[in-house]
């Protein structure tokens, strides 16, 4: 049952201090579904998101991922997730190259180097592959951490905000990423707080609030897009900001 | 929880009577250094619960870690608070001791530096607390600190042990001529128990400050949503 | 086998990334060569005073300049968030530690290695006869010291204020680490050499580095986890 879903997350509970977090959270994501959570900054996606990579340990409540538990195993785990997010976990010294070298390294990939060109290539850094990352356009630099997310083909990919800050080239790129990953049937699941974005290919849309989740949606972006709108009109948000 | 409180604070109250009897009345006047000994009951009494303090925030910091309850945290913090208080006690009270006796303030000697050294590592502990803004972080990195910190009170301890040892000739179970009067020992003995049942009554209301703190605050929240749904 | 692979790699981007700009390690060179220019005006010491003051000196600018070091050490960890991409990799998080330490460990030994020369040649201060001890002891010592200072500069390095919390947290634990290593350093030089003191004090480090680079190891996750 468990080597055919991507995710299982169950009563996943996390409190910041006196803050609830994620209250209470259960889902499942089946192998190759597009899912994505929205919900407000601090709605607790960012959080969720961590907790499936298990960089945030949860109070209470199970992770599972491709079949492995979380907690018991996390290195095994996290050998099947790519996490791309606003941030881009460049070390800024190091060459494209040596960045890209770095985490096939710590994945202990095989056949890295040509591994690791075939992605600088992909990005379209071949020509400063090996000049400092701390010199590169921020789009070059958001090519190189798509291409770092997702060197070792993770059967998971996590998308935090993947969108914010985007040029428009990286922004296109990226949609591109997620067609063929989502053809490629790996499993996807991507926090975001605007859909300004139109994105294709979701299978299921996630709102979240205050930590908990509200409703499942189905269908295309256009109509989610109006449907979100109106939620957030309907329930304004008070100081519930529940992040500290 | 109310009951215990009271119930410590009462027994406390009782005990230190006890001790300033025992101290004043019953334990006779030291032949050499005179009335100024008295202050040693009081010293040694506060090291001892300084030192003790050291031992249950760790304890509690291994709890926290475990079991991820927050009650755990508080009740670290809030011994590392109390026993600083004591240290601070028996620091100031040591050299008032000393100067008439020794003729100086203060001594590098295996006690007092590791006592200073105990005083620093509380203060980088309240310190680190009171730096580190997300609450669920600061508990966890304090934690990890008060556990480095009691260990190293040992280490620190036995270093200098082994590398001077000469002032205060260990009184209690040290050489067989440094033997107390038995009634010196009393009184230190009815001390000890008065300060340490002083410091878990302390503990403990030092736990329910920082719990009615946090409910305020949780309070407070509650109420600024509400009145900014009013509006 | 994994585990180890992972932590040279780790090693080697921290080294490769201080080889491209030696910052860390010029600053504490830099450091080194200030305290050593103040001792000079503030004692003018003859070779007697240097005999006795040499030891404790030359761990206070070791100590201190390695503080500086250490503090950057999680700095540049920090920019684009870094460390949690080491984090989401599928290594043990104590592989990122170990890495860290010895990248740590490495520099500050080779720092202190310059600073020793500078302060023999400048003093006059013969350490030649018997600089293979001076090379164990000085091991010992900053081997208790990194590993210390490299956990709680991941420490401090989530507050605010870090440069000032890491010597407030890290000096009282290390304690013990300068006291044995000055006492070492001091047996080691003297005229004629007190092996049996040096022995004895090393094996005090040798201790006290067994505790506190498993203590570490034990507790890193926690430092980093969210």
């Amino acid at each position: 049952m468990t080597a055919d879903t991507a995710v299982v997350v169950e009563n996943v509970e996390k409190w910041f201090g006196l803050n609830p977090a994620l209250a209470n959270i259960s889902l499942s994501v089946p192998r190759g579904e597009f899912v994505v959570l929205l919900g407000r900054n601090g709605a607790g996606k960012s959080t969720l998101l961590r907790v499936m990579a298990r960089l945030v340990r949860p109070n209470r409540g199970r992770v599972r991922i491709c079949g492995v538990e979380i907690d018991q195993d996390p290195e095994r785990g996290r050998e099947r997730i790519g996490l791309v997010a606003h941030q881009t976990f460049l070390y800024p010294g190091l060459t494209a190259r040596e960045n890209l070298r770095l985490h096939a390294r710590l994945h202990g990939l095989e056949g890295a180097a040509q591994r690791v060109a075939a992605a600088l290539s992909e990005a379209g850094l071949n020509l400063s592959a090996d000049r400092p990352v701390r010199g590169f356009s921020r789009g070059m630099q958001q090519r190189l951490a798509i291409a770092r997310a997702t060197l070792h083909e993770p059967e998971l990919v996590l998308l935090d905000e993947p969108f914010t800050g985007l040029d428009l080239e990286a922004a296109e790129l990226l949609s591109e990423r997620l067609r063929q990953w989502a053809a490629a049937g790996r499993t996807i699941v991507m926090a975001t707080h605007n859909l300004e974005q139109g994105l294709q290919g979701v299978s299921r849309w996630i709102l979240l609030d205050r930590g908990r989740i509200v409703t499942e949606w189905t269908g295309d972006s256009a109509a989610v897009r109006g449907r979100y709108r109106r939620f957030l009109q309907a329930s304004p948000l008070g100081s519930g900001s529940l992040r500290n | 929880m109310e009951g215990l409180q009271k119930r410590l604070g009462l027994l406390a109250l009782l005990a230190m009577v006890a001790a300033l009897y025992a101290i004043f009345v019953l334990a006779p006047v030291e032949l050499t250094m005179g009335v100024v000994q008295k202050i040693f009951y009081f010293h040694v009494a506060a090291a001892w619960v300084g030192f003790l303090a050291i031992y249950l925030v760790c304890f509690c910091s291994l709890r926290f870690l475990r079991k991820r309850d927050r009650q755990w945290d508080i009740r670290a913090a809030s011994a590392a608070e109390v026993g600083a208080v004591f240290l601070t006690l028996n620091l100031v009270s040591g050299p008032i001791w000393a100067k008439p006796v020794w003729g100086i303030w203060w001594t590098w000697d295996a006690r007092l530096t590791t006592t200073f050294v105990l005083w620093l590592i509380y203060m980088g502990y309240l310190m680190l607390r009171r730096l580190v803004d997300s609450p669920e972080q600061r508990a966890r990195l304090s934690a990890v600190v008060s556990i480095f910190g009691a260990v190293n009170a040992l280490i620190v301890y036995m270093a200098n042990r082994w590398w001077r040892t000469q002032h205060p000739q260990p009184v209690i179970a040290g050489g067989e001529d440094s033997g107390l009067h038995p009634d010196m020992l009393l009184a230190l003995l009815v001390t000890v128990l008065a300060f340490t049942l002083l410091f878990f009554c302390l503990w403990k209301m030092g736990c329910d400050l920082e719990r009615s703190r946090e409910s305020v605050e949780s309070l407070r929240r509650t109420a600024q949503r509400h009145l900014r749904e009013v509006r | 086998m994994k585990f180890w692979s992972q932590t040279a790699a780790i090693l080697t981007k921290d080294l490769l990334t201080e080889y491209r700009t030696k910052d860390v390690l010029a600053s504490m060179l830099l450091f080194g060569l200030l305290v050593i220019l103040m001792f000079h005006f503030a004692f003018e010491p003859d070779s007697e005073e240097i005999r006795k003051f040499g030891p404790g000196l030359l761990w206070m600018t070791f100590i201190f300049a390695g503080l500086l070091g250490m503090n950057r050490s999680f700095v540049g960890e920090k920019e684009n968030d870094a460390l949690e991409g080491l984090m989401l990799s599928p290594v043990n998080w104590s592989s990122i530690y170990l890495g860290k330490m010895l990248a740590n460990l490495l520099l500050l030994l080779l720092a202190e290695a310059i600073i020793l020369c500078l302060f023999s040649l400048l003093f006059n201060y013969a350490i030649w006869p018997r600089i293979g001890w001076m090379a164990a002891i000085t091991f010992l010592g900053t081997l208790g010291f990194a590993s210390v200072g490299t956990l709680l500069a991941a420490v401090s390095a989530n507050t605010r204020m870090s440069e000032v919390m890491l010597p407030v947290l890290l000096v009282p634990l290390v304690l013990p680490v300068i006291l044995s290593v000055v006492l070492a350093t001091a047996a080691n030089f003297a005229q004629p050499a007190e092996e049996p003191v040096m022995f004895f004090w090393m094996q005090v480090l040798a201790a006290y580095d067994i505790i506190f680079v498993t203590l570490p190891l034990m507790t890193f996750d926690y430092v980093l986890e969210k």
